[in-house]
């Protein structure tokens, strides 16, 4: 069972939107429904689902629905149909007091612009989700304490938010959303305010993060670099409706459409792909250089520039699993 | 049971002709109502269709019976209610003569001292606003001896007119805040009591309880008001959407979410709403000094009806001096909340 499953959730903004559902179903356009009824399509028949532990990225230009679409695994923003099924409860049917029981339970969220409250000082900000969920002082603030530590912001736990850096208000976003330890993390573009030294900076931290708590995080952004670098799986949306979902290598390999192979035409291929995505099966002796299977195929060009010649891959286990040679290579790195 | 859905179906389709329909019988109504009832009306309707007199002219018989509702209304009201009045009029009465009476019995010098302690906690320990207040407050009693128990009469008033103030404006406020159709039915009530002129209210004052202070008060209650539910409200909305999201997806209830954030961020607005109301307030117990509500606004009238030209000017500045003594106070108090949450430097531990 997955962690979280969306089925089939319509979002339409208006002041009558089931009264446009029918246009939707039919296969009518986002553009041409505003044009003709004035309701403004969110969501177009959006199904996913998320499994546990895994980094879910949701990619998209801006208008295409993702921070809608992330709004309602919360249900800060209702669906006009469909459900969400978290834990195997469809939260739709949730009642004001369980789904505030819900919220505070299952899920956390980090915010592009960061939402910290700005009267409150980092501890507190970070404390905030136990606070609410009353705790004793001396719980919340241990309980901060350590999310403090963990993202590296000792010492500035008695400032306040607008003392700090963008990338350091950020860290306070995650540590916050981190302190109630909840299985989900929902980011909405967390890291899209910072500039790039520092979103890559953190974004190095949330993996190594992640490889501690396993969490359940579904993250949004509109770089196809972040995406790619974070993503266990990428689902592109446009307009609305789910383009594509798939691991990093389907999306850049075989993309589903033009909107799509647009995205992918300028990554750096040998960067994103790693050598188990082009590996051939047919194994010759042992000897030989050797490569590891999850390293990225830029990482394994110097070794194949330098000797000329067919590399083993392996496994993380040092066993032998296929081979790669500068044909392969050739063939990826050549754009069509 | 397909009448009835065929007709509510009739008045939503048509609900605006319907109501411009009704608005227009409305005004045929008072029209008619206005011509019948009038002392001047003609002897026949004909004869005013014969002539093009009435077109120059503003004829006598073309009036709206307003006047006429409102005192038969008012009048039966009274009669009928006016006990309860005198009830609220003597609680009222009470208040105010009880803090009066504390405050003038207090000695002088102590009464600054209060006034220079609360200042220098509210400014943030600012010792150029301690001084300033301070000073203010004894040129007060320093212009004229007379005018130190009259300051003391109309604080009085002023702290009882805004306390009811603030317990009506920031529940309000946050109420407009909360609900768009409560906001959509306190906004013209407000911009009507913000621009019908300031002595009007003095009247319905007077004849529900009487001449004196209260009428002051409930002067004071329905001009100042205003500018405190607008800023509650406003501070209130202007909080940041994605702070407001945050709280949500923590699980805030609606409850910890007011108490928690939306009212603290919006204290330094709620702030200015409450230095906006004394200051009307101030300049309606002036007002309200025609009415024999007693204070420094006496002093002035004094002064006018003697043509003494000097004891009008000293009673006016010693206004102008109450009136700064209440704005700093509320001001700094403002400026020190904003500075909690805005320009605190990094290095100012």
């Amino acid at each position: 069972m997955s962690k979280i499953i969306a089925n089939n959730i319509y979002k339409i903004f208006g002041p009558d939107p089931l009264s446009v559902m029918h246009l939707l179903q039919q296969g009518i356009g986002k553009d041409e429904v505003l044009e003709t009824t004035g309701h403004t399509v969110g969501l177009d028949n959006v199904s996913i689902s998320i499994e546990e532990g895994e980094i879910f990225v949701v990619m998209g230009l801006s208008g295409s629905g993702k921070s809608t679409l992330i709004r309602h695994v919360n249900r800060l923003i209702d669906p006009t149909a469909g459900e969400i099924i978290v834990d195997s409860q469809n939260i739709i049917d949730l009642d004001k007091k369980d789904l505030i029981n819900f919220r505070r339970d299952k899920m956390s969220m980090v915010f592009q612009k960061f939402g910290l409250l700005p009267h409150k000082n980092i501890i507190d900000n970070v404390a905030y989700g136990l606070e609410i969920q009353k705790k004793p002082k001396q719980e919340r603030h241990s309980a901060a304490m350590r999310q403090i530590e963990s993202v590296g912001l000792n010492g500035f736990e008695y400032m306040y938010p607008n003392q700090l850096s963008g990338g350091m208000q950020q860290r306070v976003g995650l540590a916050r959303a981190l302190t109630t330890n909840p299985d989900i993390l929902l980011m909405d573009e967390a890291f899209s305010a910072l500039d790039p030294l520092i979103r890559s900076d953190m974004q190095k931290q949330l993996l190594e993060l992640q490889v501690k708590l396993k969490k359940t995080i579904m993250f949004i952004t509109h770089d196809l670099d972040e995406a790619l670098k974070l993503g266990d799986k990428i689902a592109i949306l446009n307009g609305g409706r789910l383009v594509q979902v798939g691991k990093p290598e389907d999306i850049i390999l075989n993309p589903a459409d033009q909107y799509v192979s647009n995205f992918v035409q300028d990554v750096n291929r040998a960067k994103v792909l790693k050598v188990k995505s082009i590996m051939i099966d047919t194994i010759q002796g042992s000897e030989g250089p050797k490569v590891n299977m999850n390293d990225s195929i830029e990482s394994c060009l110097p070794i194949i520039l330098e000797t000329r010649s067919k590399l083993n891959v392996v496994n993380d286990n040092d066993d032998i699993v296929g081979s790669i040679s500068d044909k392969e290579v050739a063939n990826i790195l050549r754009k069509n | 049971m397909v009448l009835i859905k065929f007709m509510v179906k009739f008045i939503k389709k048509y609900s605006n002709y319907i109501l411009y329909t009704f608005l227009f019988a409305i005004f045929i109504f008072l029209l008619v109502n206005g011509y019948q009832n009038s002392r001047y009306k003609p002897d026949s309707l004909m004869s005013v269709l014969g002539s093009t007199d009435w077109l120059l002219n503003w004829p006598k018989w073309l009036d709206v019976r307003l006047m006429h509702w409102t005192n038969d209304g008012f009048g039966s009201f009274i009669k009928a209610y006016g006990k309860y009045f005198d009830v609220v009029n003597d609680f009222l009465l009470g208040l105010i003569y009880g803090l009066k009476g504390i405050l003038v019995l207090a000695p002088w010098p102590m009464v600054i001292g209060i006034v220079i302690a609360i200042t220098f906690f509210a400014s943030g320990r600012s010792l150029y606003t301690t001084t300033f207040v301070g000073i203010a407050t004894f040129f007060i009693g320093f212009l004229n001896p007379v005018f130190w128990d009259k300051a003391l009469e109309t604080t009085s008033i002023l702290f009882i007119g805004i306390f009811l103030c603030m317990s009506a404006g920031i529940p309000g406020g946050i109420a407009m805040a909360r609900n768009k159709r409560v906001r959509n039915f306190f906004l013209p009530v407000l911009d009507l009591a913000q621009t019908i002129p300031a002595f009007c209210y003095l009247i319905p004052g007077i004849m529900l309880f009487g001449l004196g202070a209260v009428p002051a008060i409930i002067a004071i209650f329905i001009y100042a008001v205003p500018p405190l539910m607008r800023l509650t409200d406003l501070g209130i909305r202007l909080v940041d959407e994605e702070v407001i999201e945050a709280a949500d997806s923590f699980g805030a209830s609606s409850s910890q979410k007011l108490f928690g954030i939306q009212l603290p961020l919006a204290l330094p607005n709620i702030m200015q709403g409450i230095n906006q109301c004394t200051m009307m307030a101030l300049s309606m117990v002036v007002i309200a000094s025609m009415i024999g509500t007693r204070g420094l606004g006496d002093e002035v009238l004094l002064g006018l009806q003697q043509l003494n030209i000097g004891r009008a000017l000293e009673a006016g500045i010693s206004i102008v001096l109450l009136a700064i003594v209440f704005d700093r106070i509320t001001q700094a108090y403002g400026a020190t909340l904003q500075s909690r949450r805005g320009d605190r430097e990094i290095n100012k531990k």
